[in-house]
């Protein structure tokens, strides 16, 4: 009966995300009475594996098979399922991502369980099942109730405050059947800014818009973002005119984030753009326009010229350490 | 090619009756297919493939406008259409345009489906001003992924699709999970979200979005597919396409029965932001002080 969460490992270490999905998880199992069981896929690092007791969750099922070390939403899928029929859960916790999405949504339809994806807050369990779940792209939020036997929670970043203490989880080997039909298809090229902080984990992110005038001009956002540790995320014009790759492209149409802090650098503020930002901590705007929509989003906010403001800001950073 | 077209003889359990569902005749091609759909259950999908052209569905959502004011009504229950615009969804408008571009490039058929109420007739027709050949909408109020996704594997599976396109998410509910779902439900793949797409007979070449890049596949049809940008790009109807557009058959079904797997109960908006406090550029140091003493984030 225990909670079951399916996490998502990056090269042997656990995600950030997926560590927040286990306390999130481990916290359902608490509220229901139950334990918290965590299904691992892939090459994994045994000392990342135990770590997960740190956040609450008891066992560990690792399925290592090299073929799932390559992200494979339909394998994902049927090996969750096993898992599920192994462990007898009823509530399945997935962090939202692209992967968390596909895998979750394949997993509802084996199982026939009702899904709520973009979960924001813990479940309320008082007879029903319902969960709080962000919609119109952070514009407003929803309550659901679920009501099928076996539950779906695709939860988003930051809906509870993942501490790390201590634990232990027991790893166990888990070799689920894999169908061939889930490997059909041929991987070719990846391309993957492997040295860059993924947006989606990043805790800070320094974005550029339309008003950093060219390519040939990020440096200095470049620069601030290192001495911050930041991940650099853009606005669409600027994917589109492939001033920087699609992948940092933030927005409605892009990427939604939620990071501690989100630094806007020449962008607008388009309400297109605000719906992949809204879930930020904080957000700092600065714009050499003081008319400009994003500071009515901002918690702080500078009237400069970009290429004035960010060596100052840089340059504070690096005093401070 | 001197197939053009196959024979089939759709036989399907509803209510417990057998229905004879369509018969399509044609003089070059003799293929006799019979198949029984259980409600739910839709296992065991193929396309058509040697015989025929591509056919692809495109399945677009009706959702208020990007810009759109989200307020509710009804003690919270219900969203205030009121001066509300409502649009194809954007990313269905990408896996629309594609589906355009690869029926020019490679001939065949793009068949629209919605799956709701008769307010998104003018997306639906907008939709086919854009270049799809016809539209069928399921004529209901969807209560969920599940629901919508179960309706969507019930036309395809009735009609064969080689391709089912569909936006990566809706831009209401932002789930992004009835891809996977139909995937699922018709026993193919599904993959998302799909930044390119060429096809070449039965193989289609995709390159999806991975976290911080992205990585090329190739997988046999029939395949269900979530789309983004830069697929293709959003495309505008010219005035032949709005004139023909009137005319194209547009199909109102039924839905089939779903068990009930979540019930929304109320909405809420988000508190609103306090005011934002201002730091002269001249003071720009100021600001990175202030994040670590006052908002705590550095
Ligand atoms: C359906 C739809 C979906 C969309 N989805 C997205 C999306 O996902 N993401 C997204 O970002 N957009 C999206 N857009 C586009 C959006 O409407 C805006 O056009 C876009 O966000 C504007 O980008 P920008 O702020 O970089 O550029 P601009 O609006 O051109 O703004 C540039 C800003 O830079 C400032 N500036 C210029 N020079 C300087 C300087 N030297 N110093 C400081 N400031 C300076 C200007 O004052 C201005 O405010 C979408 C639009 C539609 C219709």
């Amino acid at each position: 009966m225990s909670v079951l969460i399916f996490i998502e490992l990056d090269n042997g270490s656990v995600k950030k995300t997926s560590l927040e999905a286990v306390a999130y998880g481990a916290e359902v199992a608490r509220l229901t009475g139950t334990t918290a069981t965590v299904l691992a896929l892939g090459k994994a690092d045994a000392a990342e594996l135990e770590r997960i007791g740190n956040f609450g969750a008891t066992k560990v099922l690792h399925a290592a098979d090299e073929k799932l070390s390559h992200e494979n939403s339909l394998a994902y899928a049927d090996v969750l399922a096993q898992a599920v029929e192994k462990e007898n859960s009823k509530i399945i916790i997935i962090s939202k991502s692209g992967l968390g999405d596909a895998v979750a949504a394949r997993a509802s339809a084996k199982l026939k369980a009702g899904i709520v994806s973009g979960v924001t807050d813990l479940p309320v369990i008082n007879g029903g099942f319902s969960v709080k779940r962000s919609i119109y792209t952070g514009k407003a939020f929803s309550v659901v109730e679920i009501k099928s036997d076996i539950k779906i929670l695709v939860v988003k970043k930051n809906a509870i405050e993942a501490t790390e203490g201590s634990g232990t989880a027991t790893v166990e080997t888990f070799t689920p059947v894999l169908r061939d039909s889930d490997f059909l298809a041929s991987v070719g090229q990846i391309e993957k800014a492997s040295s860059e902080l993924s947006l989606t984990e990043a805790d800070i992110i320094v974005s550029g818009g339309r008003g950093m005038k060219g390519p040939e001009n990020w440096q200095p956002l470049l620069d601030f973002a290192k001495s911050l540790g930041a991940a650099t995320g853009c606005s669409k014009p600027v994917s589109d005119l492939d001033w920087r790759p699609h992948h940092e492209h933030i927005g409605q149409t892009g990427i939604k984030v939620a990071p501690n802090l989100y630094i806007a650098c020449g962008i607008s503020g388009a309400i297109q753009h605000l719906a992949g930002v809204n879930g930020s901590k904080y957000i700092v705007v600065i714009n050499k326009d003081p008319e400009a929509p994003f500071f009515k989003a901002a918690d702080y906010g500078i009237v400069g010229d970009i290429f004035e403001v960010l060596p100052k800001l840089t340059k504070a950073v690096q005093d401070l350490k | 090619m001197l197939c053009l077209h196959t024979i089939y003889v759709f036989l399907y359990i509803r209510h417990n009756k057998f229905i004879l569902k369509k018969i399509i005749t044609n003089d070059w091609c003799i293929t006799f297919k019979f198949e029984i759909i259980l409600l739910t259950e839709f296992k065991g999908y193929t396309s058509a493939t040697s015989c025929h052209t591509m056919k692809i569905l495109v399945c677009i959502t009706n959702v208020p406008d990007t810009t759109a004011k989200i307020t509710f009504t009804d003690n919270d229950t219900k969203l205030n259409k009121a001066g509300v615009q409502y649009i194809i969804g954007p990313y269905d408008d990408y896996a629309l345009a594609r589906a355009v571009e690869l029926k020019e490039q490679l001939g065949g058929s793009v068949t629209v489906l919605h799956v709701g109420e008769a307010d998104a007739d003018p997306q639906i027709r907008k939709a086919l001003a854009i270049g799809a050949d016809d539209a069928i909408r399921v004529n209901t109020d969807p209560v969920d992924s599940y629901y919508t996704a179960v309706q969507i594997a019930h036309i395809a599976s009735e009609n064969k699709y080689d391709l089912i396109l569909m936006g990566r998410e809706s831009i209401d509910f932002n789930s992004g999970v009835v891809h996977g779902l139909v995937g699922e439900m018709l026993g193919i793949p599904s993959y998302s979200p799909v930044m390119k797409l060429e096809i070449n007979g039965t193989t289609a070449t995709i390159a999806r979005e991975i976290d911080g890049g992205k990585e090329t596949l190739t997988a046999s049809l029939p395949l269900v597919l979530g789309c983004q940008e830069p697929i293709s790009e959003w495309k505008i109807p010219n005035m032949r396409g709005i004139m023909t557009a009137r005319t194209k058959p547009l199909v109102v079904a039924e839905p089939v029965s779903v068990e009930e797997m979540t019930t929304p109960e109320k909405f809420s908006l988000p508190a609103p932001k306090g005011a934002c406090k201002m730091i002269p550029a001249s003071e720009a140091e100021t600001l990175i002080k202030l994040l670590r003493t006052e908002a705590k984030v550095l």
